[in-house]
């Protein structure tokens, strides 16, 4: 009876610590999916950031004047331009 | 013991039921704690451990960002990004040297001074030191690790498109609300709603345990517009340029798409950048073309022939005798900027004449015109949803005198916002239905509502054709290898009860290519001081914002005979 009594003990306390290790491993885990959120949403924000810096630097302002001034650029003019009508294939 | 030595005989009186009576209430004593933890530990179980949780468990806030404003391509026109404030507790700060302070205010871009100033009252609790700086900018300043000194996430909103898009987007306060354009229209679907979760955190202050999540997160949804950014830019650079050549008081423009009602550009001049509020005026941010009303002008004549066309009162080569410029009505005078003898009814709108406008104009009832104004959506709000819609000034046609109803019928007595004249023009470009004007990305087009006949519209349109040519009002308005039409206004400023005749509103509204219509662009300006016709003012900003639309969205050309066209090589591969 005594002996029973005691593997029983034995067993609870086995599974006792069972729980507190998977307890463990589990906030281990969590923390680790945590750090990753934070790393996630880290990224994301540097995406907007870039997102805007791109469309900063891609404001038509900014096309239009380099462009003109830096590259010479212009519009053709109407009458320099021409137009190729489509015409369906004979 | 001392006193039983004394006194022994003190132990001999002790009688029995005081030790009883201990006994008893011990055991009575025990038995509430029992009684009261069996209580705690198995009847309300729920109250100890709220407060245990309460040792470990922490609610923390999850900040949601306001959601994007984009162009109908996607282009991002508004975009919140986290951004650091820093605060502090000035109690806290009392102890931290001046050279210390003077490392803080460098590293915050700011004055010292000005630290000093913040935490001098040591009643409050909080102070911000500064709002809304870069991360890295707030990782320096919490590098000092100043005591007293922390920083808090927030979201800023910035505009990449600055002041080209200033007034439609509007901007926010520093608290994330909408004060002004979409930013206000749309606040309900853009800002988003912090979630709220309940965590346990461990004694490094981690996160190792999400106990529930009360409310998730809930970001902004993205608002689509319906503007075209480079349409935008096109009107807002052709405008700007406009004002200062004709040293304009101010100005506007709006496109519009000719079949969908959309809301494709729409600026107005003098403009601000939404990035940088610093010395913003009212003038800078009032959206004229939608929130001012002005006298239209002569724009509004087309109208009043459509009616007429609509009712048999006349017919396109009517002839109408305007001579001698004058028609004088009751004890009032109108006349015509020149003087034309006998014009047909297409000439009217071609020439521009406000004696043969008056005269069609009261051959019909107020009845009839004020239901067409009405149903024109002069004098009610266009609804598009932008905040401060003005509704115009339409008076009840019950009310109209002769000399009212005549002045009206070239666009003076009657006040419109330029959008409301844009959208009234789409019964030109929709066989005679009047379309809903939409300032939101619109997937499948809108049906209209007929006011005038499809038959009416193509004589008008025809009329209209003919004012940007040689011998109409506005031959400026003509766009090489396109046919346009259009009418142009030129009416003068209200003011002190009449009307000031050295200050004029010149406006043209027209649209394009006529066989097929694209775009409706109105352009009105406000004082301008060189030249005042429409014609000479409207007409060429017209030309330019419409002639490059037009080739920039690669519309082929309906009238190639004003370019150099060359048609492809027989057997040639197309």
């Amino acid at each position: 009876m005594i002996r029973l009594n005691f593997l029983l003990l034995a067993l609870v306390i086995a599974c006792a610590l069972g729980v507190i290790t998977s307890q463990h491993q589990a906030r281990k885990r969590f923390i680790e999916i945590e750090s990753e959120q934070a790393a996630a949403r880290k990224i994301a924000e540097e995406f907007t950031q870039l997102q805007l810096e791109q469309s900063t630097w891609a404001t038509h302002q900014r096309v239009a004047t380099i462009a003109a001034n830096q590259l010479g650029m212009r519009l053709p003019d109407p009458s320099t331009t021409t137009i190729l009508t489509l015409e369906a294939r004979p | 013991m001392k006193f039983e030595k004394r006194t022994p005989e003190l132990r001999l009186k002790l009688e029995g039921w005081r030790s009883r009576l201990v006994l008893i209430a011990a055991i009575g004593g025990f038995t509430v704690l029992l009684g009261r933890a069996f209580y705690l530990q198995a009847l309300d179980t729920s109250f100890l451990q709220a407060k245990g949780e309460a040792r470990y468990t922490r609610v923390i806030e999850l900040p949601a960002s306001r959601g994007p404003v984009k162009d109908r391509n996607g282009q991002l026109l508004a975009v919140s990004t986290a951004v650091e404030s820093i605060w502090a507790i000035p109690d806290e700060l009392d102890d931290v040297d001046a050279a210390q302070l003077d490392r803080l205010a460098h590293a915050l871009g700011i004055d010292a001074r000005e630290i000093h100033q913040k935490i001098a009252n040591k009643d409050r609790q909080f102070v911000f030191l500064k709002r809304q700086i870069s991360p890295e900018q707030a990782a320096k300043v919490m590098a000092l690790r100043v005591p007293g000194v922390f920083q808090q996430r927030e979201f800023r909103r910035y505009y990449p498109a600055g002041e080209v898009m200033a007034h439609v987007v509007g901007f926010t306060s520093v608290e994330d609300n909408g004060q002004e354009g979409i930013e206000l229209a749309a606040q309900k679907r853009l800002s988003g709603t912090a979630g709220v979760r309940k965590v346990i955190k461990d004694r490094k202050g981690r996160i190792v345990e999400d106990v529930e999540a009360l409310r998730p997160p809930r970001d902004g949804d993205a608002v689509t517009l319906a503007i075209d950014q480079r349409l935008q830019f096109l009107a807002h650079r052709e405008l700007k340029a406009a004002v200062d050549r004709f040293q304009a008081k101010g100005g506007s423009l709006v496109i519009v798409d000719a079949k969908s009602g959309e809301v494709l550009a729409l600026v107005n001049q003098p403009d601000y950048n939404p990035n940088n509020r610093a010395n913003v005026t009212g003038r800078q941010t009032r959206n004229r073309s939608v929130t001012d009303v002005y006298e239209p002008g002569s724009t509004l004549k087309p109208f009043t022939i459509s009616a007429a066309l609509d009712d048999h009162i006349v017919r396109p080569d009517t002839l109408i005798d305007t001579a001698p410029g004058k028609l004088t009505i009751g004890r009032a005078t109108i006349s015509d900027a020149h003087p034309h003898g006998t014009l047909s009814v297409a000439q009217v709108i071609a020439k521009s004449s406000n004696v043969g406008t008056a005269k069609i104009q009261l051959q019909m009832t107020p009845q009839r015109m004020g239901t067409v104004y009405e149903s024109l959506g002069f004098g009610t709000a266009p609804q598009t949803g932008f905040p401060g819609e003005a509704k115009g000034l339409l008076r009840p046609w019950t009310r109209w005198r002769p000399i009212e109803m005549a002045t009206m019928s070239y666009g003076h007595g009657i006040a419109v916002s330029l959008l409301q004249v844009a959208r009234a023009y789409t019964v030109f470009t929709n066989e005679g239905m009047l379309l809903p004007l939409s300032l939101m990305r619109q997937d499948s087009h809108p049906i209209g509502k007929r006011i005038y006949s499809a038959a009416t519209v193509e004589q008008v349109n025809r009329m209209m054709e003919m004012a940007v040519m040689p011998d109409g009002t506005a031959p400026q308005a003509r766009v090489p290898g396109y046919r346009v039409a259009g009418k142009t206004g030129t009416a003068y400023k209200p003011e002190n009860g009449g009307y000031n005749e050295h200050k004029y509103v010149s406006s043209f509204v027209g649209f394009g290519p006529v066989s097929d219509p694209r775009f409706i662009i109105a352009v009105m300006l406000d004082e301008p001081s060189t030249k005042h016709f429409g014609g000479d003012v409207g007409a060429p900003v017209f030309s330019s914002v419409m002639g490059a639309a037009l080739r920039m969205m690669s519309v082929p050309p309906d009238a190639p005979g004003t370019l150099n066209v060359q048609a492809p090589r027989t057997g040639a591969e197309g």
